[in-house]
């Protein structure tokens, strides 16, 4: 069978193959780790109950029972699935209430720091040079800024809002992200379909926005798994602290404060933070899954 | 096919070997049912490209497979069967009695260790001797291979030496304890080809010299022809052809043989418009197709090509292929 | 021989004194000055429509680098490199990549000169939606599908990805992307070193037939010699960023006058085991020099068994020593 002609080619009409992408592969991988694909379901359950909660017909958070103060154990016949805090407040509840403020927080955290921390990382390593070294020296002076004073320095001139939380875990979440972005830009800048772009033409934006950062993908995805944790601990702190979230409203954060305190003589009051930890851990998990099946050594 | 010209046994003996893979993919054979025998001081090729299984045997006879690969048949050392020996009974053997050379000296040599100390460490595991005497019998060895200065540079790291200085070293590693056989994979295949030249007629004297056993592993039939006494060819983890060197070049028996011939341009020979090509791509070791893994090919198929595997048969003293087809 | 219709026809390309030099080490805090490596040290030569100019060397000779300086692709490249009338260096980075379409680079490894992530199709099309951005998504594909069928690829496969092909087919990829443009030259950087043997020789024919189709010029860079000497019409030596020898193809190969020239043939295993065997072989000595320290005068002297003094203390001038075979070395007329 000699090389294939193109009277060959011309005579059949083939339907076109479907290519087999490195996402479809690692879709695959992932699909195939059961702890990772567990909790995802696990963590789609929580997410969807926390912000399902208001159309579940449950009680308001901020609905004080007297016949259950001071903090009561978990009574399924009354409907307190969790038990009840000090102040009388169903903590199911709260907790599901908490969540959302909880996962909000990480969705917002992680979303500025795709946008923002992948472009910045990305162009700052593709660009190099004196441009590279300016954008990066602006990311350590944020960095370098204490991040307790800065949100204490927020909410001294703001105000205790919970919008201001999620301003100041923004602003500095991208940090990291840019940092590793462009750590794989600078590997990324010397291979040579990087070099065949250039040649080709394409211009420098073009070239970040298709080549790099599709390929930067890959660390970027089991980051931010990664640090979603991390916001959601930083926003407990800071509500731990007192600062952020104001009563009635809650966090997961405030619940565990408040379950502390009381925790020898009510220890239901931890429940909360259960289910705090079960989050982090799926997203842990997921995070592990993901980093597996993306990882290239397969190729 | 075992004994040599006066009784003795080969140097190595290889029958039936079978190498297999486990990939997530499934199985793949890199090796199948490989045979074929080394005699004390010949110097034997072993020719194919990407998928053929040439490096895979080698691999598999120093115990060297990935972890997810296992080699079965058997390989005799001087009449005694090493697949499957114990690591401590192996390591009496390679390194000592048997040595590899790689492809990229680069990466053969541990960067974090002296020269030094890399070749003394073989001399005084396998030879027992004092770190002293090591040191001279080893900076004698990097005399004999051409490196110049040895006393003094004996004491760098692979890093400060060039790509034909680092493979010299590893040879000198390879023949510290004077093995009776020596294989190399794709020695100079990494280096310029002036370095090439040098390196390939150190060989040469070295084994006139000891009277060492060699099978060399590369893609490069020009080479082969310099160095080797015979050939085997290989394609998709098989044999299928072996000759003596110059009947195999003069007379190829096999498609695949004749295909790789034609389609390497020479630098003595008149010149045609276009290079003679072998069709299609090299084996995809997964999907094999039926019959024999080099039809689709092949430009001289017949109707038994798809049905049956051709098997390795002698069609003249010292000569074997493995192909349906009478003559060529 | 030149292509005919092409003698006498005013050069595409036409490089006089291209220096490419790189500065290693030195940095703010060090004690030591930089040291200044060489690549390209002082090339010229000119390039015909349809022509094909082979570069030989071995490592560290700034044949690749060459290659990537007359494309522009280097930032720190000095020296003149005209194309088809105009001086390159005077044009803006904007006209610089306009011009890109006219002249394109394939590479060494095929799979990673490809993006993993960007299906072929995709790939191929890319040079002509940049600089034809108005072109209908109908007829893109269209003609990425004919490229693909010139390049000897099935049509069908303009979705799937590189890693699914083989490395000869994604070698045929790369040549798709750069031929796209209709360019006018070809700087081929090693294109078949990674291959196959037998697929060397598929790609070999590929690039002359596509050659003789479009009247395109190559630059074809190779440590092969076999192969160069294949495809070539005339051939540069390089030794250490310098020209050492530059001749029409048979010419160099029947009357090689530059000792390193000689050795580089001589070197080249014949696959037959008589001529092999019998050869007589120039075998240097020693090894390439360090290009942050290369020797004095002619840098080949170290290993060159014609050495004397004078390649010491003089650098051999590039000289005409026939039409059109040019010979940098002192002792070019001895046998």
């Amino acid at each position: 069978m000699a090389d294939v002609t193109v009277q060959d080619l011309s005579q059949v009409a083939i339907e076109e193959v479907a290519g087999r992408s490195l996402w479809a592969d690692a879709r695959h991988r992932f699909l195939k780790n059961k702890a990772a694909v567990t909790s995802l379901a696990i963590l789609a359950v929580i997410t969807i109950t926390c912000f399902a909660a208001p159309y579940l017909g449950l009680r308001p958070q901020d609905d004080v029972n007297y016949d259950m103060m001071p903090a009561a154990p978990p009574d399924f016949a009354a409907g307190y699935y969790f038990g009840s805090d000090d102040n009388g407040r169903d903590l199911f509840v709260r907790t599901l209430f908490g969540g959302q403020v909880s996962l909000t927080v990480a969705t917002v955290a992680t979303l500025v720091s795709l946008f923002i921390g992948v472009v910045w990382g990305a162009m700052s390593g593709f660009i190099g040079g004196r441009i590279d070294g300016g954008m990066m020296r602006l990311v350590d002076i944020l960095y370098s800024i204490p991040f307790i004073f800065f949100v204490i320095l927020l909410t001294v001139v703001f105000g205790r809002y919970i919008v201001l939380i999620y301003f100041a875990i923004g602003s500095v979440s991208w940090l990291d992200m840019a940092r590793i972005v462009r750590g794989q830009t600078l590997g990324l800048k010397r291979k040579e379909f990087i070099e065949a772009a250039h040649a080709n033409g394409i211009s420098t934006w073009a070239i970040v926005w298709r080549h790099i950062i599709p390929n930067c993908l890959g660390p970027v995805v089991v980051y931010v798994t990664l640090t979603i944790p991390n916001v959601i601990l930083t926003e407990s702190f800071i509500s731990f602290l007192g600062m952020g979230v104001q009563e009635p409203e809650s966090s997961w954060g405030t619940l565990v404060s408040e379950g502390a305190k009381v925790i020898e003589t009510a220890p239901w009051m931890l429940l909360p933070g259960i289910v705090l930890a079960v989050t982090l851990l799926c997203l842990n998990f997921i995070g592990d899954g993901l980093r597996d099946a993306l990882d290239p050594k397969d190729r | 096919m075992t004994a040599g010209a006066n009784g003795q046994a080969a140097v190595l003996d290889v029958a039936n070997l079978e190498t297999t893979f486990t990939t997530p993919e499934g199985e793949v054979k890199a090796v199948s049912g490989v045979n074929f025998a080394v005699q004390a001081g010949e110097a034997v090729g072993i020719v194919g490209e990407s998928g053929s299984g040439k490096s895979q045997i080698f691999m598999s006879i120093m115990g060297l497979l990935a972890s997810n690969g296992r080699a079965q048949g058997s390989v005799k050392f001087h009449g005694q069967e090493i697949l499957g020996l114990p690591v401590a009974e192996l390591n009496k053997i390679r390194g000592a009695r048997m040595s590899m050379i790689f492809q990229d000296p680069m990466t053969s040599l541990n960067p974090y260790l002296t020269v030094s100390r890399q070749l003394t460490e073989v001399l005084v595991t396998h030879k027992g001797m004092s770190e002293t005497e090591a040191r001279r019998t080893a900076i004698d060895m990097l005399d004999r291979v051409q490196i110049p200065e040895a006393a003094q540079r004996f004491d760098m790291y692979p890093h400060e030496f060039s790509g034909g200085m680092r493979q010299r070293v590893m040879i000198a590693m390879a023949l510290l304890c004077q093995p009776e056989l020596l294989i190399a994979d794709e020695p100079t295949t990494a280096l310029d080809v002036t370095v090439q030249a040098q390196i390939l007629e150190l060989i040469s004297e070295l084994r006139r010299q000891s009277n060492m056993a060699l099978t060399l592993i590369t893609h490069d039939m020009g080479v082969i022809a310099g160095l080797c006494d015979r050939v085997l060819v290989m394609y998709a983890g098989r044999v299928v052809e072996a000759a003596p060197v110059g009947p195999l070049f003069k007379d190829p028996q096999h498609p695949y043989t004749a295909g790789l011939l034609r389609s390497m341009p020479r630098l003595d020979e008149v010149m045609h418009e276009r290079l003679t090509t072998i069709a299609g791509q090299p084996p995809n070791l997964q999907r094999l197709p039926a019959g024999c893994a080099f039809r689709n090919r092949c430009d001289r198929q017949i109707e038994v090509c798809a049905r049956e595997l051709p098997a390795l048969r002698p069609i003249a003293p010292e000569r074997s292929k493995a192909c349906h087809l009478p003559a060529l | 021989m030149p292509p005919a219709g092409v003698v006498g026809s005013a050069p595409l390309l036409s490089v006089a004194d291209l220096k490419v030099q790189f500065r290693i080490g030195g940095g703010f805090l060090s004690r030591r000055p930089p040291a200044i490596l060489k690549a390209v040290d002082g090339v010229n030569f000119d390039l015909r429509p349809g022509e094909t100019l082979g570069l030989v060397g071995e490592s560290g000779c700034g044949k690749s680098t060459l290659g990537r300086a007359v494309l522009r692709l280097l930032p720190n490249a000095t020296g003149r490199v005209v194309w088809l009338g105009q001086d390159l260096g005077k044009l803006s980075h904007e006209a610089m990549r306009l011009k890109r379409q006219e002249m394109q680079i394939i590479f060494q490894d095929p799979l990673a000169s490809l993006n993993p992530r960007m299906p072929v199709g995709e790939i191929i099309a890319e040079p002509l939606k940049t600089f034809q951005p108005n072109l209908s998504a109908a007829d893109v594909k269209t003609r990425v599908q004919e490229m693909m069928r010139k390049v000897g690829l099935l049509p069908n496969q303009i979705n799937r990805y590189p890693h699914e092909f083989s490395g000869g087919q994604c070698q045929r990829i790369g040549i798709a992307r750069a031929m796209i443009n209709n360019p006018k030259l070809i700087v081929c950087d090693e294109p078949v070193s990674a291959l196959d043997v037998s697929i060397q020789a598929q790609i070999v024919n590929l690039l002359m037939d596509l050659q003789r189709d479009t009247g395109m010029a190559l630059i074809f860079i190779s440590h092969n010699l076999s192969v160069v000497r294949h495809i070539s019409h005339r051939i540069m030596v390089l030794y250490l960023g310098r020209v050492a020898e530059l001749a029409d193809r048979d010419e160099l190969y029947r009357n090689p006058r530059h000792p390193y020239t000689q050795a580089l043939i001589s070197a080249v295993p014949i696959p037959d085991p008589e001529v092999e065997r019998s050869r007589q072989r120039v075998v240097l000595k020693g090894d390439l020099p360090s290009p942050l320290k290369p020797p004095s005068g002619c840098t080949f002297r170290t290993r060159c068994p014609k050495a004397t003094p004078v390649c010491a203390s003089e650098v051999p001038p590039l000289e005409t020593i026939a039409r059109g075979h040019e010979v940098a070395c002192h002792h070019w007329n001895e046998p």
